[in-house]
């Protein structure tokens, strides 16, 4: 957004802007904020193998982070599993691989689910991996109706940005529902889904089609759970969102307070909802992965702390801070420890909890926060008209908003418009950061011989009952909810590929028209 | 140059971040390249065969995943084995130094690590596409 040279007293809105805690939440979603309570430290984690995951889970509990995050492998969020052929070469290199029940539970052994929040970056495969995790909750003698935890469970992002999808919209779409469904009868603690206008703004776009996105894919699916039959409040309080915390100061600040504002008109005027709950919007921020330079890595420290300060003056609920060495690798144990460090240096040390939202009524923010509301009302508007945001993603409208914004900051940074610090400006000798984490081989081929022992052992009768009840379930008239079906296969250890490739049997799956 | 120059821009694997792969697209077409963008999830046989119906001088193939020991071998590999190996390839993404290195033994003709300019790229793919014309006989093109 283009910032006006000057802000002053004409820049605040007409009418006083109500206090933390009051509707529309601009300031915040307690009166108190962090002075009642901290943010959730969640660090994103996981590689090579459930074992190796496990111990840096254990690791982090014990360093203080407060809650978990599970960063599935490329196979697991395609839905494939360890040993099919579109695997090789990826098991374990961007996260955990998780092909079974048996892999699920070797990636939580011994730590309590009952107690512990665990939030899941899955989304095609989401409803899949959940029904494990329910299952081992249930193994472990936990009461699923405790366990808490955020599933992203965002599919309509994955066809805007992060493209990692595997069915087409409507039969995706048909899983989130079931999830958001299961979680409101059975599991009241957890967060079904969490819009991500993260992976909208690591592909490139501006802060404000990332709110505005975000806001419309957070429509279409309260469209769908009514669609449904379930009633507004009894599902809108547990939706959950995920924001970027990039750069540009401000701005980000502003963002989380127009994201805010303008969720709970949304909810109150064009949904009817009469609970507060549903009226706030609740949200994890991380900060931005593409801003970090393989360049003097070093100096994404200071960018991450940055970052994480907007996060923190915009009102998150929980935070995950990138490790300096990310541009080259997944995190070692010490660039995340110094990522958490960062956490804890703002939330004790600084003084910025002591007051919530302690911008607010500055000239500056002000201006920002309406300009995003405005942008953003704006595009929800032409989103509308085009008919919500699964025809706007077959007309391939947010995917070529995205590209040209990219492209145009791109531009700027070859011309040295923008400055990338060690990149395009003071660059020296490139320095590796001590002990960039590599995945070898052989976290492959160690899934690979669990599987094939796997289905050797385990009884493939019951196997091929449960992936024939889940493929009748799929395609029958009636679509019943698939969660049940879902939690039969994977309690007989069906694996992650054979009920993808069940439904992919079903469904078909998607592809999208490579455009330029 | 008398000759349009024209690349094959690949996303191969199973990552689905095609940021990069995009914008070099782009930045190659506004070069006066002729582009073609394969998409998402190309497997080494797809790519190799696309290059070969397109008639391409260079591939530019972006991995993101960690994946690239496994996929740009097998690529070099059946250039060599549909005897296309005057076709230049070119790869960018998150690529160790060591890796690097390795790739650029076995016949890649340059890697580019992130941070890396619009403009240097650019001027790599104009001269690989030189070599590779020149390599290519006029029958074999």
């Amino acid at each position: 957004m283009a910032y006006p040279a000057s802000f002053d007293a004409d820049d605040l809105p007409d009418t006083p802007i109500p206090p933390p805690g009051q509707f529309p939440y601009t300031r915040g979603i307690h009166e108190n904020m962090y002075r009642g309570r901290l943010w959730t430290m969640r660090q994103f984690s996981g590689f090579s193998t459930p074992e190796e995951t496990n111990s840096r889970y254990r690791y982090l509990l014990a360093q203080g982070q407060t809650g978990l995050s599970v960063a599935f492998d490329l196979p697991t969020l395609m839905g494939y599993d360890a040993d099919q052929e579109q695997a090789y070469g990826e098991v374990g290199k961007c996260g955990a691989p998780v092909s079974s029940l048996a892999d699920m539970e070797a990636l939580f052994e011994g730590i309590p689910l009952e107690k512990v929040s665990v939030s899941m970056t899955i989304n095609s495969p989401a409803a899949v991996i959940w029904a494990m995790y329910l299952a081992v909750a249930e193994k472990q003698g936990a009461d699923i109706a405790q366990v808490s935890g955020t599933l992203q469970n965002d599919i309509l992002k994955e066809y805007i940005a992060q493209k990692e999808y595997i069915f087409p919209p409507e039969p995706s779409m048909r899983l989130v529902t079931d999830v958001i469904e299961f979680a409101t009868r059975r599991t009241p603690r957890f967060n079904p889904i969490s819009i991500s206008g993260y992976h909208i703004r690591e592909a490139g776009s501006t802060a404000l089609q990332e709110l505005a996105f975000t806001l419309r894919d957070g429509i279409e699916y309260v469209e769908h759970a009514l669609a449904r039959g379930l009633a507004i409040d009894d599902f809108a309080p547990r939706l959950s969102f995920f924001f970027n915390a990039h750069n540009g100061f401000f701005e980000e600040i502003a963002k989380y307070r127009a994201a805010r504002t303008l969720w709970a008109i949304i909810m109150r005027d064009r949904f009817g909802s009469h609970d507060e709950r549903s009226l706030k919007l609740r949200f994890h921020a991380q900060t931005a992965g593409c801003t970090l330079t393989w360049q003097q890595p070093w100096n994404n420290v200071a960018r991450t702390s940055l970052q994480a300060l907007a996060a923190v003056l915009g009102g998150a609920q929980s935070l995950h801070t990138n490790s300096l060495d990310e541009a080259w690798a997944l995190p070692a144990e010490h660039a995340a420890t110094i990522a958490l460090r960062t956490q804890q240096v703002i939330a004790y040390e600084s003084g910025v909890t002591a007051e919530p939202d302690p911008f607010g009524g500055s000239y500056c923010l002000e201006r920002l926060t309406l300009d995003l509301e405005a942008g953003a009302r704006e595009y929800i508007r032409r989103i509308d008209e085009m008919g919500g945001m699964v025809a706007a993603i077959r007309q391939g409208f947010p995917q070529a908003e995205i590209a040209r914004a990219s492209y145009e900051f791109q531009q700027k940074v070859e011309k040295g418009e923008a400055v990338i610090v060690g990149v395009n400006r003071y660059r020296a000798e490139a320095e590796e950061p001590v002990g960039a984490l590599r995945i070898d081989r052989s976290a492959e081929t160690r899934q690979v011989d669990k599987l094939h022992r796997l289905r050797k052992t385990r009884n493939n009768g019951d196997v091929e009952r449960t992936l024939d009840q889940l493929r009748r379930a799929a395609s029958g008239g009636e679509a019943p909810n698939l969660m049940p079906p879902l939690i039969d296969a994977v309690r007989c250890y069906a694996t992650l590929g054979e009920i993808c490739d069940a439904l992919r049997g079903v469904f078909g799956t998607y592809d999208e028209k490579p455009t330029v | 140059m008398s000759f349009p120059i024209r690349v094959l821009v690949a996303k191969p694997g199973l990552d689905g971040h095609d940021r990069g792969a995009k914008i070099i697209a782009r930045a190659l077409r506004d070069a006066g390249m002729e582009v073609i963008y394969t998409g998402l999830r190309q497997t080494p046989e797809m790519i190799v065969n696309a290059a070969l119906q397109e008639d391409v001088q260079v591939i530019g193939l972006s991995i993101l995943s960690g994946a690239h020991n496994a996929i740009v071998p097998r690529v070099l590999e059946l250039l060599r084995e549909k005897e296309m190996a005057g076709v230049k390839v070119i790869v960018g993404g998150i690529i160790p130094d060591e890796d690097a290195r390795e790739l650029e033994r076995q016949g890649v003709a340059a890697v580019f690590q992130p941070g890396a300019s619009l403009g240097t790229i650019v001027s790599a793919v104009r001269q690989a596409a030189e070599n590779a014309s020149r390599e290519m006989t006029p029958a074999a093109r």
